[in-house]
């Protein structure tokens, strides 16, 4: 059955369709106007690298990248082991496995709205708050977990944390139930302790998993939006404005047609960078990650 | 597949050992139960405690006094129930568009083979890498050149763009046996018909897996449809609930987002296989 000619192109027609003017166009689009000036209503005019400069110039952005980064590396050291451990940890159960998963990836099916809002209210900044109750019962003074510019974005994480650990410990586990019983085996034959054999037989049977959503939680921090957006709106004093937030500003903060320019120079910037940092990542871990 | 973990069976009969694992399993399911359920049940009882309780003793256990009428004042005074029928059309239309194309370009690609097969995977499969900020602006234009802003189609056309859904059902699709199709194709079967009474029939758990993907992401959106749809009559509840944080009393806010928070975790107790099995996205995970 090849070729398939005419039939083949008739069934392709709507992915082609809606990929050409959904997708293949405006990504050649954001490239253009990267290097235009655009609104809705005069027509666009070529202005070179001006976007960028303006970009760069721009005060806000270093705080941006240094709160992205900021973000990110918290996201690394709070959310990065949290699922480990915990499909490490559930890896060991033999009643009621289900429950456990379940209970773990319940947070991942709340929508991510509700589950900012929800936070917001947890994160009250009153006596009352619900985590300032918990803090008083030990005597410890209220936290303005949103409002204090030092500790907004470890709030901002938490939450974030808890929202996608499930889906990482669901990959984990699945990956657990490969690892050869033999590893284990040979290493109990060592008279391995059951941290040397976490140590040298799990982790290392896991690593090619691990990089993988290592570099997806990078990508995926990068990007981050919904949290600062509905929960500081980057404040307080721009503390916890992030590369997209800035994207969205640029772009939408004024109703009256924004900086479309700008807007897309930085996420083309971004977008290169996010692509230049896995390229590299994965040449630099291909020794390790065959498995 | 194995049956055993760190701890052999051997560890495991131990008394010390059996000990402290019974401690630490006691412990795991304890933390997940109070940060994994702990959130959803609160917020199930906030749903229906007066706002009173609700601030000034937000960790009592049984409210004081039930208030039901917070989820009827959510559902038609503050017409959740129009924002909940939006989003309920957003996610079923985004279905449809995503299985429509993933399911005729999958069945092209890995049933009819076309010669140029290989071009077209790469340049849909290319998209993947870029991510999806790129194309916020420049498809939000795109959008307005239509005239979409405030229709539902803005939100339907981009998702079927979804090159990840594609990947999943060429896959699955390769994996069929192609005697099957020849079988078919020699006893006559045209290529609408090998589509739709073989290919479409036996793909039914991958259409599953790509189904509850598609209406629990459209449950999740925030950001596109925010843009696209800033007429608050047809907003989805994602969109519209921060906005109506600002004006609605404390209590029936939370009840709006029990009744938001309701369908996906129905959808994923009934099927909480596809989730938890890992399959669909630990296969792609892995490459």
């Amino acid at each position: 059955m090849r070729g398939g000619g005419l039939s083949a192109l008739l069934f392709l027609m709507p992915m082609l369709v809606v990929f050409t003017v959904f997708s293949w166009i405006p990504i050649g689009q954001t490239v253009l106007m990267s290097l235009q000036q655009t609104n809705l209503v005069t027509d666009p005019v070529f202005v070179g690298f001006d976007n960028f400069r303006t970009v760069l110039k721009d005060p806000l952005l270093w705080t941006a990248v240094r709160n992205t980064l900021w973000f990110a590396f918290l996201a690394l050291i709070i959310g990065y082991p949290a699922p480990l451990v915990l499909a490490v940890l559930m890896n060991e159960v033999r009643k009621l496995r289900g429950l456990y998963s379940a209970l773990a990836y319940l947070p991942v099916v709340v929508p991510p709205v509700v589950a900012v809002l929800l936070w917001k209210f947890f994160y009250d900044a009153g006596p009352h708050g619900m985590f300032n109750t918990v803090l008083g019962w030990f005597g410890f003074e209220p936290v303005s977990w949103l409002q204090d510019a030092s500790i907004a974005m470890v709030s901002l994480v938490v939450e974030a944390t808890w929202a996608a650990a499930g889906g990482t410990v669901i990959i984990y586990l699945a990956a657990l139930t490969r690892v050869p019983p033999e590893l284990y085996e040979a290493a109990e034959l060592d008279g391995a302790s059951v941290w040397r054999k976490v140590w040298h037989v799990t982790l290392p049977q896991l690593r090619g998993v691990l990089l993988i959503t290592f570099i997806l939680q990078i990508v995926g921090t990068a990007q981050v939006f919904l949290e600062p957006f509905l929960f500081t709106g980057g404040g307080p004093a721009n503390q916890t404005t992030t590369i997209l937030l800035l994207i969205y500003n640029y772009a939408f903060a004024t109703s009256l047609g924004g900086d479309y320019g700008a807007a897309t120079a930085l996420s083309l910037m971004l977008a290169v960078v996010l692509a230049v940092l896995s390229a590299l990542y994965f040449r630099l871990t291909r020794s390790w990650s065959t498995s | 597949m194995s049956d055993r973990g760190v701890l052999s069976s051997y560890d495991r009969k131990r008394p010390g050992v059996r000990r402290g694992l019974r401690v630490v399993n006691g412990a795991l399911l304890a933390v997940l139960f109070t940060a994994g359920l702990g959130p959803v049940l609160w917020l199930a009882k906030a749903a229906v405690t007066p706002t009173q309780d609700t601030l000034r003793t937000p960790l009592a256990l049984w409210p004081n006094g039930f208030d039901f009428a917070n989820l009827a004042t959510a559902w038609t005074r503050v017409e959740i129930d129009k924002y909940f029928l939006n989003t309920v059309l957003l996610a079923a239309g985004a279905w449809l568009v995503q299985l429509l194309v993933a399911m005729t370009a999958g069945f092209a690609l890995s049933v009819l083979r076309p010669r140029y097969r290989k071009i077209v995977t790469a340049v849909v499969l290319a998209t993947l890498f870029v991510p999806s900020v790129v194309l916020l602006v420049p498809l939000y234009l795109t959008i307005t050149d239509l005239s979409l802003i405030n229709s539902f189609w803005a939100v339907w056309l981009p998702a079927g763009a979804n090159a990840f859904n594609i990947l999943l059902v060429q896959r699955f699709l390769d994996g069929l046996p192609r005697e099957v199709f020849e079988a078919a194709r020699v006893d006559g079967a045209g290529p609408l018909r090998l589509f739709w009474s073989i290919v479409l029939p036996m793909s039914r758990p991958i259409l599953g897996v790509v189904s509850v993907f598609a209406v629990i992401a459209s449950w999740k959106d925030f950001l596109w449809p925010m843009l696209v749809l800033p007429d608050p009559s047809v907003q989805p509840l994602s969109v519209r609930l921060p906005a109506l944080q600002r004006f609605v009393e404390l209590d029936v806010f939370l009840a709006a987002l029990a009744i938001s928070t309701l369908i996906p975790v129905v959808l994923f107790l009934i099927f909480q296989r596809l989730f938890l099995n890992g399959g669909a996205l630990g296969g792609a995970v892995k490459g």
